[in-house]
């Protein structure tokens, strides 16, 4: 067991190195993903019939498909129509398209929960339109979609995992390497694993303060009132 | 008498149903006219009608001597001079009351932060709510949330004040506050359209009533006319309804209880 214990901690630094990796990808792809989301999110709720639909099939697309299969066709079925990326920016890319997908319907359901007479005071007070998402919804909209996002990122931080089938050296390639220098596939496997979860817990506490900084005051006891 | 106000032929609806069938309205400078309706009759949407808030299918409106029913009218600039409160959800929750005050003064009317927080304050403390000038809106009850939304339709100074039902998302105990602020505002001379069904409020301080039915307006009159002698058999009902009226007159027996307001929309 004391044998156990300090092998897993000679493989820290390896794993480490794996883990800059991870997180590398995973914060990337998700900013990439925020960034399309906030292009594809008006155009999903506001734009005419056309352009909606696209949007709206974007959404589907890469909902309804194993992220796997989009970064398999990313990496390798790409290249045939003239576009090859090199692992790293593929499992970027097609993290990154996948969670924009995600974002935008978090967003979208924000929005969403915005009472519609806060429009309307808004707009009723001389409020543009611009002016009334700068200042009335989006900071409520982004309130409601914290929780949400965060999870999206934890989300990411697993899934990232993926790229070590194409061969991005992270945090769960890492772990392969390791097993197979030393055959010890459990000490390994289970390290890895508690690699993530503290990451991933991290996020998820870090979120919570957050929400509790931003939380409206008064919010409670009016969730409360309705239940 | 001038007017602030002059709706004529207003027609509107929503997806093809026709919620105003023709609407003729003057309010007069410094007067102070209540709406009085069943629920559905039209009574909201002429309000957010005024402010273009729904978009009129036929008719003009003047506002301030503007007719901005015309293409190309800034309505920006036409709300800007209205001020407008609804039934509830009227202040932004991520913000104080003071915030909630100033910052249409300072995005809309261009005011700088200092000056828009002193004229916010002295509102507050008119309708001594300055107490709350550091609460968030849900923090308050719905009494004093409302009274806030008043204060700040008032600070932007508009030349017409439109309420919509201000006292009916509220408990019979918070009505008072809301109710005693109105009179206050109606002193003031200040013009006033409102749609309400409080009774009181409306024969105390309304100097012409106007009663909707059907996306018409069925009656208008002083309070006394209307209530006391109304002249369509649709309004005697309504009134009846209301626990106001006699209930002999409209040849309808049995009184609706008085203790149950219509519900409103």
């Amino acid at each position: 067991m004391s044998d156990s214990f300090s092998f897993v901690l000679d493989i820290l630094p390896d794993l480490a190195k794996g883990l800059w990796a991870t997180l590398q990808i995973s914060l990337s792809s998700y900013a990439l993903g925020m960034a399309l989301a906030i292009i594809l999110l008006p155009i999903r709720a506001f734009a005419p019939p056309p352009l909606s639909l696209f949007a709206r099939g974007y959404v589907e697309l890469f909902r309804g498909t194993p992220l796997l299969v989009q970064l398999l066709l990313i990496y390798f079925g790409l290249p045939s129509l003239g576009l090859r990326l090199d692992a790293y920016t593929a499992c970027v890319v097609a993290i990154g398209l996948n969670s924009a997908a995600y974002q935008c319907e978090i967003l979208r359901s924000a929005l969403k929960g915005i009472p519609e007479v806060q429009f309307l005071s808004a707009e009723s007070l001389g409020f543009s339109t611009l002016q009334i998402y700068r200042y009335v919804v989006l900071p409520q909209a982004l309130r409601i979609a914290i929780p949400a996002l965060v999870n999206e990122l934890v989300t990411l931080i697993k899934e990232s995992s993926l790229a070590s089938v194409i061969g991005v050296v992270e945090l769960t390639r890492r772990g392969e390497y390791l097993v197979a220098y030393t055959f010890r596939a459990l000490e390994v496997y289970a390290a890895v694993a508690l690699v993530y979860l503290a990451v991933c817990t991290v996020a998820s506490q870090a979120a919570r303060v957050l929400e509790a900084k931003l939380r409206i005051p008064g919010y409670e006891r009016e969730v409360s009132g309705l239940i | 008498m001038s007017t602030v106000l002059e709706v004529e032929g207003l027609r509107a609806g929503y997806r093809g149903v026709e919620v105003l069938r023709g609407v003729d309205l003057e309010v007069g400078k410094g007067e102070k006219v209540v709406v009085m309706g069943p629920s559905g009759s039209g009574k909201s949407t002429l309000l957010k009608c005024i402010v273009m808030l729904v978009k009129p299918t036929a008719g003009r409106i003047v506002l301030d001597g503007e007719e901005i029913t015309n293409h190309g009218v800034d309505l920006k600039r036409v709300r800007a001079k209205t001020g407008f409160v609804f039934q509830q959800y009227n202040l932004f929750p991520h913000m104080t009351v003071l915030r909630n005050l100033t910052l249409p003064l300072e995005v809309v009317k261009k005011v700088p932060r200092k000056e828009a927080e002193r004229r916010a304050m002295e509102m507050l403390r008119r309708f001594g709510l300055e107490d709350y000038a550091k609460r968030y809106p849900l923090q308050l009850s719905g009494g004093q949330q409302q009274r806030v939304a008043i204060a700040r339709a008032l600070l932007m100074d508009p030349v017409l004040l439109l309420l919509d039902e201000p006292t009916s998302a509220l408990d019979p105990e918070l009505r008072r506050e809301v109710l005693e602020m109105l009179f206050e505002v109606a002193k003031e001379g200040r013009s006033m359209l409102i749609v309400t069904h409080e009774l009181d409020f409306a024969e105390a301080a309304a100097d012409r009533i106007v009663l909707m039915e059907g996306g018409r307006i069925i009656e208008e009159g002083t309070p006394d006319e209307v209530f006391n002698s109304p002249k369509s058999e649709l309004a005697r009902r309504f009134l009846v309804e209301l626990g106001r009226g006699s209930p002999g007159a409209s040849g309808r027996a049995g009184p609706a209880s008085p203790s149950a307001p219509p519900a409103t929309a």
